[in-house]
């Protein structure tokens, strides 16, 4: 156990940690918007990783599988949220929850067709399979730092579609006051219809470029479904930023929590989320 | 106002003795294998009344209640597996008192928050307990824990129940379940129930007239996950397993669908629900092995088309209005909390 060991155990936490930022970033921007609870969200970032792992092996190539799979994604989520979604603005929460649970044994169920209930796996493109050597005997593997990188661009990305464009401009103004930016003459439908997409796609994208070191099976939109909530309750719903800091936060506690706790791993997340709540009850960075 | 002749305060109570009377006597009738079925709906409508006391009188839309009869549940299964101990009133009063006092811990950092966070963080404390009792290894792993012995209720070496026995135990249940109704049915006229459901329809006013919202949504927490235990109980009684799944949180949503399937705020409702559920996935599992597509599709029908439950069939859309994309007008909104469950 030395400093190379933890060394790998915080780059490991921060990955997940920014994974965990892109589907949770998409989780509080439905609900910060739209003003809707979405617990289908996780069911995308499976979607994502059963189109990595279905495209990749049909193409051969694992980055043409995510170039294509990200839009297809995209209109699938699309297409929900015009047949689905669109029914849902405006009402009660708990119908929102009970109608998005009704989308995920559906979807899940459909994916178990599709693909049966197996554990799959994806493997590493040939070009990002080696490691870094960080000492004699240790080594990080390249494609983590690949999924990172990956994050980080798409985060940067994110920030800047937000920062500086008219559709960020909207976004921003929708998430404080909503009824206001319809009145300035905003069609809400279609920034309706961009932010579920743009959600969409980012979970999908996670959920593809995780393909290759996460197992893909039909439970795994649940796991980081649960996750997401967290971070998004830990870092203030409807915020970007506290999407961001919360899911470094989980990462590293939940990476953390397995290396020293590895009996009570899946406990430490929810009791840190537990003292944040009792601290700050809205979250770390609440938006309003 | 309701017409004269189907208000629910009258229609609610005398659809209950309806189907309470329809389960005493079904026994009678029917084959084993639907009176099997019959006793799994019963647990499953306590433990969906009790869920009802929070999402429908108090407004407080929890995702994770499976938790709290689930802890009962592997109570009960523990004392019986390891300690060996099968005496009721033993078992009983420990798992009620475990569930109760998990209630109040995730009930206090709970009713700190509400809306959406309420939902989430209920959400993930139930997942928290969940994995409580899949990871550590004491409680058996995913397999959970398999019981042969039964509760058994004796007073100076009478035996008064054996609920091995499949038809005391399905009588036990029914008794349970009246007697749940009947508590809760006063519990809610009576000047606490009154002041739970101004909470839920105004807080800051019911805040203002004097009464703490925090701890009346407390109490309805606690309240409500110790009748979720005796539904724990009741359920190793029944089946003689616990397992994580029972805790997991796709079971608190279907418990949730149920009570909105039934119609909630009606605490028949969900036995309705109970009863229309289950049967309902015994004769898709009987169709498909991918009866999951057709639930999910179900429920999906039921958020669009009956939101406010099979209930409103009968007393001509009584039930919150608040469910149908706007909010009550103050008049309905009072209108809402004259009426009775």
């Amino acid at each position: 156990m030395d400093y190379t060991y933890y060394l790998i155990q915080a780059m490991n936490g921060i990955q997940y940690g920014f994974l965990l930022f892109l589907v949770a970033s998409g989780l509080t921007l439905v609900f910060g918007i739209m003003g809707i609870v979405n617990l289908a969200h996780g069911a995308f970032y499976m979607v994502g990783a059963y189109l990595a792992y279905w495209l990749a092996g049909a193409t051969g190539n694992f980055f043409l599988g995510v170039a294509v799979g990200v839009p297809i994604g995209v209109v699938l989520g699309l297409v929900i949220e015009r047949l689905g979604f669109v029914h849902l603005y405006h009402r009660d929460h708990l119908l929102q929850v009970l109608f998005t649970f009704g989308m995920i044994l559906v979807i899940g169920e459909l994916i178990t067709i599709l693909w049966g209930d197996d554990v799959h796996g994806v493997s590493v493109p040939a070009m990002l399979a080696g490691s870094v050597a960080l000492t004699d005997t240790q080594a990080y593997p390249v494609y983590r730092l690949f999924i990172s990188a990956a994050c980080i661009a798409t985060a940067g990305g994110l920030l800047a579609l937000i920062r500086y464009t008219r559709l960020g401009m909207m976004i921003r103004a929708s998430a404080s006051n909503r009824e206001m930016v319809e009145l300035m003459g905003v069609d809400v439908n279609r920034l309706n219809m961009a932010v579920f997409g743009l959600g969409v796609g980012l979970a999908a994208f996670a959920g593809m470029i995780a393909a290759p070191v996460n197992s893909v099976h039909p439970t795994m939109g649940d796991d980081i479904l649960i996750m997401s909530f967290v971070v998004v309750v830990v870092g203030g719903v409807g915020s970007i930023q506290g999407a961001f800091w919360g899911a470094m936060l989980i990462g590293l506690a939940d990476t953390f929590g397995a290396v020293f706790l590895p009996e009570a791993a899946g406990v430490v997340v929810y009791a840190l989320m537990a003292l944040v709540l009792v601290w700050r009850p809205s979250g770390l960075f609440a938006a309003r | 106002m309701m017409s004269r002749a189907l208000s629910p305060t009258v229609v609610l109570p005398l659809l209950f003795v309806v189907v309470a009377v329809g389960l005493a006597l079904y026994p009678l009738v029917g084959e084993t294998f639907y009176v099997r079925l019959m006793a799994k709906i019963i647990v499953l409508g306590i433990l969906a009344m009790s869920l009802d006391l929070l999402v429908g009188y108090t407004g407080l839309v929890s995702l994770g209640h499976a938790a709290f009869s689930g802890a009962a549940g592997y109570i009960t299964a523990t004392l019986i597996l390891k300690a060996g101990v099968t005496d009721m009133a033993l078992l009983l009063p420990a798992s009620l008192a475990v569930s109760a006092l998990l209630a109040l811990v995730i009930g206090w950092i709970s009713v700190r928050t509400s809306g959406i966070y309420f939902i989430m963080i209920t959400l993930a404390l139930g997942q928290m307990t969940y994995l409580f009792f899949h990871d550590v290894s004491y409680w058996g792993g995913t397999d959970g824990i398999s019981v042969w012995d039964k509760p058994v209720l004796a007073v100076g070496g009478w035996t008064l129940l054996e609920l091995s026995d499949r038809m005391v135990f399905y009588y036990t249940a029914w008794a349970c379940l009246v007697a749940v109704y009947v508590g809760l049915w006063l519990l809610m006229r009576a000047p606490f129930g009154q002041i739970v459901r101004g909470v839920r329809i105004n807080p800051g006013r019911t805040q203002a007239l004097g009464h703490d919202v925090h701890r009346h949504q407390l109490a309805v927490f606690v309240i409500a996950g110790t009748i979720a235990g005796l539904a724990g109980f009741l359920e190793v009684a029944r089946s003689g397993f616990m397992s994580p799944a029972h805790l997991g949180w796709h079971e608190s949503a279907m418990v949730l669908i149920i009570v909105i399937l039934g119609g909630m705020g009606t605490l028949v409702g969900p036995v309705i629900g109970a009863l229309t559920l289950v049967l309902l996935e015994d004769w898709v599992a009987d169709l498909t092995s991918h009866w999951k597509l057709i639930i999910g599709l179900f429920v999906i029908a039921v958020v669009l088309f009956l939101p406010n439950g099979l209930v409103s069939l009968l007393t001509r859309g009584a039930g919150p209005s608040w469910l149908r994309g706007r909010r009550a007008t103050p008049a309905e909104a009072q209108a809402e909390g004259g009426d009775d469950g």
